[in-house]
């Protein structure tokens, strides 16, 4: 009896101290599940969802506040990987928050421009080069084409470009066969 | 490595009609040259080169058009004397059938040479051989276009093979060049050799070219650095690693590539166009095009970089809207314009016959009978692939699959009884892939670069309420009065003032 007790108690025991152990060593910061909503969404941070930027936006997925559906950079396949991950039922993108659009950059027009700085501090990825009442241009490699800059602008010199197909970025297509019928 | 006599069988392949007879009947032919050439500019895998004349220019052949700007780039030549009229986007013979930069001729019949000389490798530093080598403009001629500067750069290397399967139904262009360009080629060997600083060369290739063999074997008689070694007729025996291991038995994984066991690979037009470079500093401004399929007279042609594929067709007695598929009928694509040109790149040229087209027309549903299985020389599950290509689930092809493993060889494709164009979904499987790669790259830089501003703005509100505070803390009190006080006096004044101006 006591040594049945005795069994119980240190098997009890030595597991709450693994588990106690576990817990502080093993502890993970921030939670995962934002860090893979966030791996999905675009990172355009162009704001369309209502959350002022794609992490927060992923937040908000997690803690049950945002659905699924409104980003639309990430379009449907963004929105399939989105049901797969969190196990929900996919649904069509909430046309609330726009139209997926062809991925685009911001340009510049340089001789336009007054240089009131104020594109660049709506820029959310300081992709925008310039200083106050000096002309501003865009480094296109980091422009996610979240039209942030557009609205402020004074002059309107900033226009969206799509960024057009050529051989290095053309893939291959869905193979299409009609189906005939053989004479 | 020792060479045996030993044929090494790789897994699966197929033994398709090759079609060759049709097109090695008449020897390589030349046509006049054309009134207009339109070169692209990029014919390579790798970095556009910067282009060097403008409009207007009189330019000779073998003039450099556009120089390498990177490492992994090529430059282009002209391939006539001529005046340049045009430098802008056309039709380029690209599956996507999208245009590129291309430099368009005007030749003036002369076809007068720049000043040539003879390049001696062993007199240049390796320096100074990369930088000559990086302006011939020689890539790989097989079909694959990668720059051959690159390839020849590494003191790795201890066997050279020199690919002479032409494995690819149709395809005679190798197998003619051999038999009556033999002394270029042989040249190219050696001086490929000299530049890797090896004593020995393999020639593997298929037993169904016995005249280019013979030919080969009188030659090379009392030669001991270049050996033949002959492979059965097994497609695709002339893909690199199904090739190193027929001849000697390495099997080579898809994480390897050749050059990590010492062996280099060159497919025939290369090392003419090396030899051709050295002996006569001719860079890459021809390359023999096999024209062949549905026409009167299938040949084969040594045509100007930049001829107008419709030379060649008329020429072969096809018709101008004859459809025409771009290498062979196993890797090749359609073209999706014939007004296209030669480039460095076009091995054949191949006029779709009423056999092929009533393979293409209908495709049925897959009936899991693995044919596929049984050819894959990759040794992949091409079914699998196939499935999980149609319903888009790229994760499990790259992870459980192996789509990238895929070498594209149609052998699936041949096979199937349903006639499904599986090639066609895994290459289309492998650019979407490719392509999601590409945009996390791009979505990890921009998830960086709003973390870092978000950063950057905390600190910087942070080091503002900090210099406020240390500008509140160091003013003592007697000095915080005194401001007040100055404020006070300014604001009375201003009062002031409005009170006279209202008076």
């Amino acid at each position: 009896m006591i040594a049945a007790i005795l069994i119980i108690l240190s098997i009890t025991a030595l597991i709450g101290l693994i588990l106690g152990y576990a817990s502080i060593k093993l502890k993970t910061d921030g939670d995962p599940i934002i860090d893979r909503i966030d791996k999905i969404l675009p990172q355009t941070q162009c704001g369309q969802c209502g959350y002022p930027g794609c992490k927060p936006y992923a937040t908000a997925i997690a803690n049950g506040e945002a659905d699924i559906n409104q980003c639309p950079p990430g379009g449907d396949d963004g929105v399939h990987k989105l049901a797969d991950l969190l196990g929900v039922e996919y649904k069509p993108l909430n046309a609330e928050h726009g139209e997926t659009k062809p991925k685009s950059i911001a340009i510049i027009d340089e001789s336009t421009c007054i240089g009131c700085t104020l594109c660049i501090q709506a820029c959310p990825v300081d992709a925008i080069i310039g200083a106050a009442k000096q002309m501003h241009t865009i480094v296109e490699k980091e422009c996610t084409g979240c039209e942030l800059c557009l609205p402020p602008c004074p002059v309107d010199c900033i226009d969206m470009v799509e960024i057009p197909e050529t051989t290095d970025n053309w893939k291959w297509k869905y193979p299409i066969h009609s189906i005939k019928q053989q004479n | 490595m020792e060479l045996t006599d030993k044929i090494f069988k790789f897994f699966g392949g197929i033994k398709p009609n090759g079609h060759k007879a049709i097109s090695t009947i008449n020897p390589i032919k030349r046509l006049p040259i054309p009134k207009k050439l339109i070169i692209p500019v990029r014919q390579h895998v790798g970095k556009v080169p910067n282009i060097k004349v403008s409009v207007g220019d009189k330019v000779l052949k073998g003039q450099i058009l556009a120089e390498p700007i990177a490492n992994i780039s090529a430059a282009t030549h002209s391939s006539s004397s001529g005046t340049v009229v045009a430098i802008e986007s056309n039709k380029i013979p690209h599956p996507s059938g999208l245009p590129d930069i291309c430099i368009a001729i005007e030749t003036d019949g002369k076809d007068e040479w720049i000043k040539r000389n003879r390049i001696d490798p062993s007199n240049l530093s390796s320096e100074a051989l990369y930088e000559k080598m990086k302006s011939s403009g020689i890539v790989g001629l097989g079909g694959a276009t990668f720059p051959t500067h690159i390839k020849l750069n590494s003191n790795k290397i201890k066997t050279l093979i020199v690919n002479a399967a032409e494995c690819e139904p149709y395809i005679t262009c190798d197998d003619m060049a051999m038999q009556e360009k033999t002394k270029e080629f042989i040249e190219g060997i050696q001086i490929t050799m000299d530049i890797l600083k090896i004593p020995h060369a393999i020639i593997g290739i298929e037993d169904n070219k016995p005249k280019a063999i013979e030919k080969l074997k009188t030659v090379l008689n009392k030669s001991k650095n270049i050996s033949i070694k002959v492979v059965p007729t097994v497609y695709p025996s002339g893909d690199e690693k199904r090739l190193i291991y027929l001849m000697l038995g390495l099997k080579i994984s898809k994480e390897k590539r050749p050059v990590d066991f010492g062996i280099q690979v060159f497919n025939v037009a290369t090392l003419i166009s090396i030899g051709r470079f050295f002996y006569h500093s001719e860079p890459v401004i021809s390359r023999i095009v096999t024209v062949t399929g549905a026409l009167k007279r299938p040949n084969n042609y040594e045509a100007l970089i930049g001829t107008p594929i419709q030379e060649l067709i008329k020429d072969a007695g096809g018709k101008s809207d004859q459809e025409i598929i771009m290498g062979g009928p196993m890797m090749g694509f359609k073209l999706p314009h014939t007004d296209v040109s030669v480039t460095k790149a076009m091995n054949c040229l191949l006029a779709i016959t009423d056999e092929m087209k009533s393979k293409d027309t209908f495709e049925m549903p897959c009936i899991r009978c693995t044919k596929c299985v049984e050819v894959c020389p990759a040794q992949l599950q091409p079914q699998e692939l196939y499935w999980h290509a149609k319903s888009k689930q790229f994760e499990k092809l790259t992870e459980d699959y192996k789509l990238f493993d895929c070498i594209e060889c149609g052998c699936c494709s041949y096979v199937c009884p349903s006639n499904i164009p599986l090639v066609q979904y895994y290459r289309y499987a492998k650019s979407e892939i490719r392509d999601q790669l590409k945009s996390s790259e791009v979505a990890d830089i921009a998830r960086e670069r709003n973390e870092f501003r978000l950063y950057r703005l905390e600190r910087e509100k942070k080091e503002r309420a900090e210099r406020n505070a240390q500008r509140r803390a160091q003013t003592s009190d007697s000095d915080k009065k005194k401001l007040i006080e100055e404020k006070k006096a300014a604001i009375a004044e201003a009062m002031k003032r409005i009170e006279e101006k209202e008076k």
